[in-house]
């Protein structure tokens, strides 16, 4: 398999605070990663340093193409869907007016993706012309979701999908990112901190910690790690 | 452009239907306080115009454009030569639209994109200095002239007669054209794509980024669109074959500003309610209380509004901001 | 004002040339540099209210048009001594600064500017309505006036004063107030700052400064107070002198007030055409001009010079959070 994405010795910053202290870790297509670790450990940076919200430095190439100095804009033009923490979802514009952004850099007739994307969240159709704003934190995750999914990218980036939800609704999230994968061959990198429901989901997983990552493999030998076990997994 | 909810705006909304039950009764009651109201509406659309290029750019990038109506002076005086060159006035009209969209542009790449990330004020301080430079420039080239704008309406003296009310026909082609500009905005932001990643990328950049939206080009097409919006205001503020001179955009920019306040900054609705409101209030109060004269129009137009925004300290339809520690 | 006192040799240094230089210069530049000085008080007041608490004004023309009016009236009519007018051109402008600052605090940022902008452009008006009292647009002329060398000395003489005032308020107690609220008015809050109380003082201690700055104006109008004098025009101009000024530093607001005070001057000079047109171009041109180049007005060049100076790591790094728009 190939790897869609590969992160090279990546450092990223926040002014004059450094977050990554070199970071590698590659995305085969058509899988799922999972980034674990705590708070703090840089997690949401490694996502905002591919898509390019952040001062970084190292390789990155994404689908054949190094991203020195592409902006998110670029990114999502070259197909890198970034739904960040906090969803991104413009409360003050509808449903179908978010979905609408998602095809922003698609040219032709999204109504076919549109269907497609309505089969998984078939509720959205009833709620068109609703603000997003007053959608449910769940339902807010599952239009970003959507949104991103409208945007047709070959990658995409997921932020703490489980960040102030309901246990049942992040499963069926996941659920759906783990179909949107099977079924349309969505690659995923997704950062989270509930480690249970990542590596449930996803085919293989990093740890980070302090801006490095300390831990690496397929979710099943990430499951099996006793650290892992002990720090993340509750055992 | 955003979705009103009424809940939030009954109280406005509310005032908005009582002002007009206001005027209609009032027009009823007597021909002259019809015209006075016909006249301040038309009046009133000219701030709208230019209070809604305010708001524009306020809701994008958090920056008061204090050279927006030297901007539409100069664009105006910019109509005029073109006309002294053969265009026919529409012709003009339609080639400033397109001319002051460009400036729009270009003094958003040029002078205020290098400054609006880094200080607030300096941007205020550089739309400042524009409005100096821009009168400067208009002032030294057709300053010492005396120019007519010929008005595409005709004289002043030509009137419709609805049921005894003489409504000329100026205040109409003002209202109608003025109109016509609001709704093509309108549309653009409703139901086009670009209008659309102009929404967001005003409500939220980073995100709108992560779409894909180039934001900053979406800023420049901002200032552009307001430009133009400036020019209509200027060459409808005209359209009475009046002397054109250059200061004339600078008591309708104060108006316009008083408009967008009392709509709340962030809300073209409230803008343009806010303008038709104040022409027509304007029009009214100094055709019934001439004591008022020239003198305390601008003041006392200011203490209502001030009046207002302490009750409402984010404007008539302005949202209260959370703010978030 | 930086917390430490500005440094002793700066102080030095500019309290010797403004000895010297009415020695060295002419009449008219003497005259000149006088309206330095009292420029350099209004930016000083507006500096504490809009640097040092956040709130932006348009409008503080309208206190120095207090100011002077004050001081023209009180001459006028009971042949007061010019000094003592000014310390009731400070006192009422304090004053009226409380009335305005009360009010003023259910008003945020920009909504704030547009009112003070508003009140600016209303000043001017006053005198003309309320013309048998306050001259019309015909003006009030002062019984007596001075010389130039005076209202230089008077001038810089109080800039001193005050500024040693300001630096005083602004390293104690008040001054930590004000910088809370400026920083986070919800953390200041929190942490039981008397937000309201704190405002409307900083709104009066800049009135009431730039009630002193009109009070001299008008005598270095040469006693004549117009309407005209503080038109729109002086407000914009102290706002441009505060942000040419940046904050807090001693060199930025003499920066400052030279660039209000003496740009028009040197502007009218430039071989453009000869016009008053000319000199608004030039003028415009170069307000822009300096904020493109120095967004943080004059202090942030002087801080950044230093931290270049010490070797430090000079590349501006602007704090990259999230909510930034695209590289």
């Amino acid at each position: 398999m190939t790897k869609l994405l590969e992160l090279e010795d990546v450092e990223a910053r926040y002014g004059p605070v450094h977050v990554l202290h070199g970071v590698s870790l590659a995305v085969e297509e058509g899988t799922i990663v999972a980034v674990l670790g705590p708070n703090g450990a840089g997690k949401t940076t490694t996502l905002r340093a591919v898509s390019g919200t952040v001062r970084r430095a190292g390789r990155i190439v994404f689908n054949g193409k190094a991203l020195s100095r592409t902006g998110p804009d670029g990114a999502a033009r070259l197909g890198i869907a970034h739904v960040p923490e906090g969803r991104g979802t413009f409360s003050e514009l509808t449903v179908w007016e978010n979905l609408r952004l998602g095809a922003y850099t698609r040219r032709g007739s999204i109504a076919a993706d549109v269907e497609r994307i309505l089969t998984y969240f078939p509720w959205l159709s009833d709620r068109r012309r609703q603000q997003a704003g007053t959608l449910s934190g769940g339902e807010q995750q599952m239009l970003a979701l959507a949104r991103a999914f409208v945007q047709r990218p070959k990658l995409l980036l997921l932020d703490e999908p489980s960040l102030g939800l309901a246990p049942v609704l992040v499963t069926e999230i996941f659920r759906i990112v783990r179909e949107l994968n099977e079924k349309e061959g969505l690659s995923v990198l997704v950062v989270e901190q509930n480690a249970h429901l990542a590596l449930q989901a996803a085919h293989s997983g990093y740890v980070l910690e302090a801006g490095k990552i300390v831990l690496a493999g397929t979710s099943e030998e990430l499951r099996a790690d006793e650290s892992i076990q002990r720090s993340y997994l509750g055992y | 452009m955003l979705r009103i909810r009424t809940s939030e705006f009954a109280i406005p909304v509310a005032l908005c239907v009582a002002g007009a039950i206001f005027l209609l009764v009032g027009s009823l009651e007597s021909t002259q306080f019809a015209r006075l109201t016909v006249q301040g509406v038309a009046q009133g659309m000219v701030y709208s115009s230019l209070a809604l290029a305010l708001v524009l750019i306020y809701q994008a990038t958090h920056v008061i454009n204090f050279a927006q109506g030297e901007l539409a002076m100069l664009t105006t005086y910019i109509a005029y030569q073109l006309i002294q060159w053969g265009l026919s006035y529409w012709e003009a009209f339609a080639a400033t639209l397109v001319i002051a969209f460009v400036l729009g542009v270009i003094l958003q790449v040029t002078v205020i994109r290098p400054v609006q990330h880094r200080s607030v004020i300096a941007t205020v301080i550089v739309t400042l200095g524009l409005f100096l430079l821009i009168d400067g420039v208009a002032s030294w080239e057709w300053g010492a002239q005396l120019i007519i704008l010929p008005s595409p309406f005709g004289s002043t003296d030509l009137s419709y007669n609805v049921g005894g009310v003489l409504i000329e026909h100026l205040w109409v082609g003002t209202s109608v054209v003025v109109l016509l500009s609001l709704a093509v905005v309108w549309g653009l932001f409703r139901f086009t794509k670009l209008g659309l990643a102009m929404r967001a990328a005003a409500l939220r950049p980073a995100a709108a980024a992560l779409a894909g939206v180039r934001v900053d080009v979406m800023l420049a097409i901002g200032w552009g669109l307001a430009a133009a919006l400036g020019a209509v205001a200027g060459l409808m503020a005209e359209s009475s074959n009046l002397f054109l001179d250059p200061g004339f955009m600078q008591q309708p920019l104060v108006f316009a500003f008083a408009a967008a306040a009392l709509g709340g900054l962030e809300s073209p609705v409230g803008a343009v309610v806010g303008g038709i409101a104040i022409g027509a209030f304007q029009i009214l109060l100094t055709g019934y209380v001439p004591a008022l004269g020239s003198n305390l129009q601008i003041p006392f137009s200011f203490a209502v509004i001030l009046g207002i925004l302490l009750v409402k300290p984010n404007g008539l339809f302005g949202r209260r901001q959370v703010q978030r520690v | 004002m930086r917390r430490h006192a500005p440094r002793l040799g700066s102080l030095a240094v500019v309290a010797a040339v403004l000895i010297v230089l009415p020695f060295v210069l002419s009449s008219y530049h003497t005259y000149l540099a006088a309206e330095v000085g009292i420029f350099f008080i209004a930016i000083l007041g507006l500096n504490i209210l809009t640097g040092y608490t956040g709130q932006i004004s348009i409008g503080h023309g309208a206190f120095m048009a207090i100011g002077g009016y004050t001081t023209a009236v009180m001459s006028r009519d009971h042949h007061t001594n010019l000094l003592v007018t000014m310390l009731f051109a400070f006192a009422f402008s304090f004053v009226v600064g409380v009335l305005f600052g009360l009010p003023a605090l259910r008003l945020s940022g920009v909504y704030l500017a547009l009112a003070t902008f508003a009140l600016a452009l209303s000043v001017q008006y006053v005198p003309l309505q309320w013309s048998t009292y306050l001259g019309g647009s015909g003006g009030v002329q002062s019984s007596t006036t001075e010389g130039n060398v005076w209202l230089y000395g008077v001038s810089w003489a109080t800039a001193a004063t005050l500024f040693a005032v300001a630096w005083l308020l602004l390293r104690g107690r008040v001054g930590r107030a004000f910088r809370a609220v400026r920083d986070s008015e919800i953390a200041a809050v929190a942490s039981g700052v008397e937000i309201g109380i704190y405002k409307t003082l900083a709104f009066a201690i800049s009135a009431a400064f730039c009630g002193a700055a009109g009070s001299l104006y008008v005598m270095w109008l040469n006693g004549f107070a117009q309407p005209q004098e503080f038109a729109v025009g002086l407000s914009l101009s102290l706002l441009v002198g505060a942000a040419v000024a940046g904050l807090g530093s001693l060199w930025g607001i003499l920066a400052g007030a030279a660039f209000i005070g003496l740009l028009p001057q040197v502007s009218a000079s430039v071989p453009v055409i000869g016009n008053q047109h000319g000199l608004d171009v030039v003028y415009g041109v170069l307000v822009v001009l300096v904020m493109l180049v120095l967004p943080e007005g004059f202090a942030g060049l002087l801080g950044r010079l230093r931290v270049f100076t010490q070797g430090l790591n000079r590349e501006s790094t602007a704090v990259k959070l999230p909510e930034s728009s695209s590289q």
